[in-house]
């Protein structure tokens, strides 16, 4: 297989991968994959070659770390794999471009609203991974909801319990339900993961209301509560649900980048 | 690349030669990120972009030079500040170096 099959094949399923090419140097062009391995021994399996086998091994250890990071940019090495400073001083520099491509990010949405369809449409745009989870059948279906990658008929405790490892600081969890006996939960659940952001929809008056559930359900910790971002979404005035998903997808943007979202032509920082 | 690769399976499929343009760094201000992809094929066809418009055009005569076998595999630059810039600037002032390769399929 070549290495442009056997990288489309893994991108397509998401499955993590790096493409390393040569951009400057001898052998530019060449290219090599590689595949991250949870085992220890052998951390990563490599297809292709840069030309020289220790100049592929530390590249494929420095992708794998790149590929964890989710970033993609240009590393400097020698011919032979050289990589120190001092190692580079007189010799010839090679230029590789390692290109990350990590499985999408992930957003779960609780609660099988008209909000969740919009937001779901909105986070498909976004590149995001979309599950919609509520424990009534009659709403969480696929019918209502064909934008969204899975939609599951659960509690929110069980799907943090199953599923909840999956979830980093790239991924997203929105709670749409308005229902204490749902959202409680979720916001326990999500609380115990590493997801980067966690939105729970609701009045002003509703989150102090939550505020008391979820001490009384033992979330007292501060760092737990500033995690939350509630009531969610920017301070857009947004009314539809569709206006209501771009608020709250700004929102996870913003936070991502940290930034303080106001117009361009306010501020005179960089713009990206 | 993941949103060129149905074109390029097409591509593949149908025997085209095809050169990959990909945005590898860039400097400043740039509308697309890093691992930005563009490709044409040998018919001059094109899919993906690598900057808000403003430099495509040259990646398409630089690709066909490659795949014509005019030019190799290389690193170009696009942007206002280089002197061994393309003459097409950006709109955005920043600087964007491109790797262009052959697609060896």
């Amino acid at each position: 297989m070549s290495v442009y099959t056997s990288l489309a094949t893994r991108i397509r399923k998401n499955l993590p991968v790096a493409l390393a090419t040569i951009i400057e140097g001898p052998h530019t062009g060449a290219c090599m994959i590689v595949r991250p391995h949870d085992d220890k021994e052998t951390p990563f399996a490599v297809e292709g070659s840069l030309g020289h086998p220790e100049l592929d091994r530390v590249v494929a250890r420095d992708a794998v770390g790149e590929l964890e990071a989710g970033r993609t940019g240009v590393r400097h090495y020698g011919p032979e794999g050289q990589s120190t400073p001092e190692d580079l001083v007189d010799t010839a520099t090679v230029k590789v471009f390692i290109e990350s491509f990590s499985p999408p990010p992930r957003m779960w949405i609780f609660g099988a609203v008209d909000f969740t369809a919009a937001l779901a449409r909105v986070a498909k745009v976004l590149g995001y991974h979309v599950t919609v989870c509520d424990a009534r059948e009659i709403f969480a279906t696929r019918r209502r909801f064909p934008m969204a990658d899975d939609v599951i008929v659960t509690w929110p405790a069980p799907m943090f319990t199953e599923h909840g490892s999956l979830l980093g600081p790239r991924d997203a969890v929105c709670i749409l339900t308005h229902d204490p006996k749902f959202d409680v939960p979720a916001i326990i659940g999500a609380l115990n993961t590493s997801v980067g952001y966690i939105g729970v929809m609701g009045s002003r008056k509703t989150h102090a209301k939550r505020l008391e559930r979820l001490a009384e359900g033992g979330v007292t910790d501060t760092a737990d509560l500033e995690r939350l971002m509630s009531p969610i979404g920017l301070d857009l005035g947004s009314r539809t649900p569709e206006e209501t998903a771009i608020s709250i997808c700004a929102e996870i943007i913003a936070r991502r980048t940290g930034r303080v979202a106001q117009s361009l032509r306010s501020t005179n920082g960089p713009i990206h | 690349m993941r949103d060129i690769l149905d074109e390029l399976d097409r591509w593949k499929d149908s025997g085209k030669r095809v050169a990959l343009a990909r945005v590898v760094d860039i400097e400043g201000s740039g509308p697309r990120e890093a691992g930005a992809a563009m490709a044409v094929n040998e018919d001059g066809e094109v899919v993906g972009s690598v900057s808000g418009g403003c430099v495509e055009g040259a990646v398409v005569s630089e690709a066909l030079a490659i795949l014509s076998g005019e030019a190799a595999s290389r690193v170009v630059t696009f942007g206002y500040s280089d002197d061994e810039a393309f003459a097409v600037g950006l709109t955005c002032g920043g600087i964007i170096h491109l790797f262009i390769q052959p697609l060896d399929w």
